[in-house]
């Protein structure tokens, strides 16, 4: 990115100091155990507006490519803004400090579920939450549809069509289904683009 | 069943599983389902309803589902393997990755990819939510509170919290 040509009369704000490899661990730990749903929205509040560690633009950036690459995006995300700041170190104390605090809950919740699980209360209570669960889920995927919908983009809509096949009613593996879907998906967006530009 | 070999086998599953995590946890649960549930047996589809809804009400990334399964296979050891074969592969890369390239430059081609990938990642959420639909609703109330709470969360603002836990209410009174 290029120096902003500083402006008369305005003095730039400081650089925020970096944070060190406790503070990171620090951060990641509060974004994480904030994060009900989903850490993102959290992660985008502390680095940008909370600490000021990365522009908007920045952050933009590096969620792009960490949404680019396979692997739970969060955990990619922590991973590479750790590494950017702190190198090696801090890639592994930001890791940390999302995963670590959760998994300590969620294993704890685990425990109790393997004790308590079959007590009447507990499997109707569960069985309540986990209908509405799928219900946030059926939302969140029913809002990030509309852009494509109303696009009206036949090529993206096919494809959508035929993974959801595939896998949601075929119950075809994954991994087998993704090698076919993802060297046609880029081929027919490439062609799709091509002919749009010509 | 817990063993060297149960915890090798947990770890080989989702460490190969990760990389075709394409847009994250919530589209990578038609395949955890596959591998827990249908080839492995290692829980019922009641306890993967359950462990989804476990994993909705912790804080923390979604992609804490796989520490239910690893428990629930094998343990406390078992959870942590599972935690760390779905993380630390795809992390790894994601470091080296970043180190190589500082910023996307001028190529088109990442964004093609990405818009590629988009749909194909919403094509497996919306599998995922079929699959939990069917694990989760037995009832005719269970769909139409699974229902009534897409409705809400797609046209309210309201905290996602709250309907789930209305939902545990619901359930806790007998009515689902």
């Amino acid at each position: 990115m290029p120096p902003e040509p500083p402006i008369a009369g305005l003095a730039p704000d400081p650089p925020p100091a970096l944070p060190g490899r406790f503070a990171l661990f620090v951060a990641f730990a509060k974004m994480s155990l904030a994060g009900f749903g989903g850490v993102l929205v959290f992660a985008r509040r502390a680095i940008v507006d909370r600490h000021r560690w990365m522009t908007a633009d920045e952050f933009n950036e590096t969620f792009a490519l960490c949404h680019f690459l396979p692997g739970p995006n969060i955990v990619n995300l922590s991973v590479v803004f750790g590494a950017r700041i702190r190198g090696l170190g801090g890639s592994i104390a930001s890791f940390a400090g999302l995963l670590a605090p959760p998994f300590l809950i969620v294993t704890t919740l685990a425990l109790l579920y393997a004790h308590y699980g079959d007590v009447p209360a507990l499997r109707r209570a569960l069985n309540g939450v986990s209908c509405a669960a799928v219900g946030l889920l059926l939302a969140v995927t029913w809002r990030m549809m509309l852009p494509l919908l109303k696009r009206r983009d036949p090529v993206a809509l096919a494809m959508l069509v035929a993974v959801f096949v595939a896998v949601g009613v075929l119950r075809w593996p994954l991994p087998q289904v993704l090698l076919a879907a993802i060297p046609l998906s880029i081929a027919a967006t490439w062609l799709m683009r091509r002919r749009g530009a010509a | 069943m817990t063993g060297i070999g149960t915890l090798v086998s947990i770890a080989l599953a989702f460490g190969w599983l990760s990389l075709f995590a394409v847009g994250g946890a919530a589209a990578a649960i038609p395949e955890i389902h596959r591998i827990a549930v249908d080839l492995n047996h290692w829980m019922t589809e009641a306890q993967f309803a359950d462990a989804f809804a476990i994993a909705q009400l912790s804080p923390g990334p979604n992609v804490l589902i796989v520490t239910l399964v690893g428990y629930q296979v094998a343990g406390i050891a078992g959870a942590l393997v599972a935690t760390l074969a779905m993380c630390v592969p795809t992390a790894a890369l994601a470091y080296t990755v970043s180190r190589l390239i500082n910023r996307a430059g001028d190529s088109p081609w990442p964004a093609l990819v990405q818009a590629a990938l988009v749909p194909l990642s919403i094509g497996l959420m919306a599998a995922s939510g079929l699959i939990l639909a069917f694990a989760a609703d037995g009832s005719v109330a269970a769909v139409a509170l699974t229902l009534a709470a897409a409705v809400m969360a797609a046209a309210t603002s309201l905290n996602p919290v709250w309907l789930l836990v209305a939902g545990g209410v619901l359930g806790l009174l007998g009515w689902i």
